[in-house]
């Protein structure tokens, strides 16, 4: 949990942009999954929130960037096994917690409930469980990471 | 002791904000209860006059206390009339309101509202009622219609948010996928209500009028078999209340004075509505920052690009980034604040939607320092804070600036909004 090192440029040591583009016509289906899911086998129905996908691969695996039809744009990071380790979003609105944190959404929503109110930005850092949310009314940004799956060398600070 | 624990209970609009709890540098941060410190409230402070502006109808007072709660610390608040739609003989009065231009329109706690407004339906005849995240807790009630009067203008019939209504106690599902836990109370809300003044005509725009699967689950349709999610169009949407004034409608001012680097027990000063509509709302020399469609500029730090800020008067300071990206510690017990050892200038540049740089240049000191140092103080221009990911310019970057926010679509001297300027 201790972010270290400053961020930013890192994680593109290699950036072939394998694009892929689906189509949307409302019901395209997408190999992208929910944190903790498997990015290649796991078929979660996001068709109806992905508009398109772009498959970046990186030394650490490969970040699925969905850009829904609301404006907001996912990334989910996948391990070298397809396990994706950590999701990232930035929009007007927020996105699907419930979908898209998948078996974590309970955890993160008992966190929540359980930190004083203070409509300031969510910060949760559990042992399994990093999720942050900042921004305000149409413009949103957050992300959540489980440290226990993120692949060594990659930089937990690099995903946004 | 000095007060041990104060709460700074951070604010921030829905955007960002705040600290909260106990913020006094004790312990660790403990949650959970509201104990919200209490605060002593102070006796006589001296408060800070902002300088005199000729009373005009489009002044509305505004000062930064310690709230509804008697523990905000760096909270903008002000009273708001409200009445019945088009009978102004049937209204309330509601202090402690937050005035915030991250966010749009008015938001009222079922609990300090005595008037029985009429409540708005949706096309199909039903209740409609609202759901909206901020941040680490959302406002889920009854959307309702009334006349909002601010200064001496009234915005006719707009609709509003009643947060916590009992009419509809269940909050739907789509609601609850945010993970988010609602904010009904005084105690976990902070205020009485949230006056929205942002740069935006209506809260959501044109995402909430849709159908499909973009619809971000903000609007509400309530029959007696529970509330699902509507397309709601953006007349009946919450309005900002500014633009729906007869004149003075392109946006607001907000000027406060400026306070010493320790605080400042109370200060009070005006929102005015209007931007170059009459001799006390001119832009003058002041920059300009346009702003994205989101409502956002850019802040150039270092050498770092952050595409996500904002400048938002219910942020209860300045929030940006984290640590590592700042290389200013956390304070212990109060972990929504930054510690650094002594007071750093933190040099920025603004760079606005078409490009335009403006530079903006502010203080983070040591934020147990000067709450504890400074007990009684509820005004600060030198808190600052983590928000990862996001650079967002509070209340603290406020004081000693006229900071002007313009309403997107909205003519005024320098363009039509949205933009931001000071």
């Amino acid at each position: 949990m201790t972010m270290s090192v400053p961020a930013r440029d890192s994680a593109k040591r290699r950036s072939m942009h394998a694009l892929v583009a689906l189509l949307a016509l409302g019901v395209p289906s997408s190999a992208a999954a929910m944190l903790g899911g498997d990015a290649t086998s796991v078929d979660v129905d996001r068709a109806q929130m992905a508009s398109s996908l772009t498959v970046t691969p990186t030394d650490a695996g490969a970040v699925h960037e969905l850009r829904l039809a609301s404006g907001t744009v996912v990334r989910e990071y996948a391990a070298p096994n397809g396990t994706v380790f950590a999701v990232a979003w930035e929009g007007p609105w927020l996105p699907d917690l419930r979908q898209l944190l998948g078996p974590y959404f309970q955890q993160y929503a008992n966190a929540a409930q359980a930190k004083p109110r203070a409509r300031g930005p969510l910060v949760i850092r559990e042992p399994g469980l990093v999720v942050e949310i900042a921004g305000h009314m149409r413009a949103f940004v957050g992300r959540a990471y489980v440290p226990e799956m993120v692949p060594s060398g990659f930089r937990a600070e690099t995903i946004r | 002791m000095r007060a041990p624990g104060r709460a700074i209970v951070p604010v921030v609009t829905l955007a960002a904000l705040v600290c909260v709890t106990g913020c006094g540098s004790g312990g660790g941060g403990h949650h959970g209860t509201t104990a919200a410190p209490t605060a002593t409230p102070r006796a006589s402070a001296t408060p800070i006059q902002p300088t005199p502006i000729a009373t005009s109808s489009n002044v509305q007072p505004i000062a930064v206390d310690l709230g509804p709660t008697g523990d905000y610390t760096n909270g903008l608040f002000t009273s708001v009339t409200i009445c019945m739609p088009g009978d102004d003989s049937r209204c309330q009065t509601i202090g402690g309101v937050l005035v915030d231009t991250g966010s749009i329109g008015l938001r009222i706690l079922s609990s300090a509202l005595s008037l029985s407004l009429p409540q708005q339906t949706t096309a199909s005849g039903d209740p409609a009622a609202e759901c909206v995240p901020f941040l680490d807790s959302l406002t889920w009630g009854s959307v309702r219609v009334a006349d909002v009067e601010l200064a001496g203008e009234t915005a006719s019939a707009i609709p509003i948010q009643v947060i916590g209504d009992p009419r509809f106690p269940n909050i739907p599902a789509r609601c609850t996928s945010s993970g988010l836990p609602p904010a009904d109370t005084v105690g976990t809300l902070r205020t009485n209500g949230i006056l929205g003044v942002g740069v935006f005509r209506e809260d959501c725009g044109p995402i909430c009028e849709s159908t499909g699967a973009e619809n971000p689950g903000v609007y509400y349709a309530c029959p007696a078999s529970g509330c699902e999610q509507i397309a709601q169009p953006i007349a009946s949407q919450l309005q900002n209340p500014v633009w729906k004034l007869p004149e003075d409608n392109d946006g607001v001012v907000i000027e406060l004075p400026s306070i010493p680097a320790s605080g400042s027990d109370g200060v009070s000063g005006s929102l005015i509505l209007g931007i170059g509509t009459q001799s006390n709302n001119g832009l003058g020399a002041a920059n300009i920052v346009t702003l994205s469609a989101n409502g956002t500029f850019t802040t150039l730090f270092e050498s770092q690009s952050v595409t996500v800020s904002f400048i938002d008067s219910g942020s209860n300071g300045i929030f940006f980034l984290n640590t590592a990206q700042t290389g200013l510690p956390i304070c212990s017990g109060n972990k929504g604040f930054y510690c650094p050892p002594s007071p750093q200038t933190i040099a920025t540049t603004l760079r606005g939607a078409r490009g335009e740089t403006v530079s903006a240049t502010f203080t983070a000191a040591n934020a147990n320092a000067l709450f504890d140092g400074n007990p009684n103080a509820v005004a600060f221009d030198d808190v600052a804070g983590p928000s990862p990911g996001i650079f967002d310019f509070g209340l603290a970057f406020f004081y000693g600036r006229r900071v002007f926010a313009a309403i997107e679509g909205q003519t005024t001297p320098a363009g039509a909004g949205p933009y931001v300027a000071y």
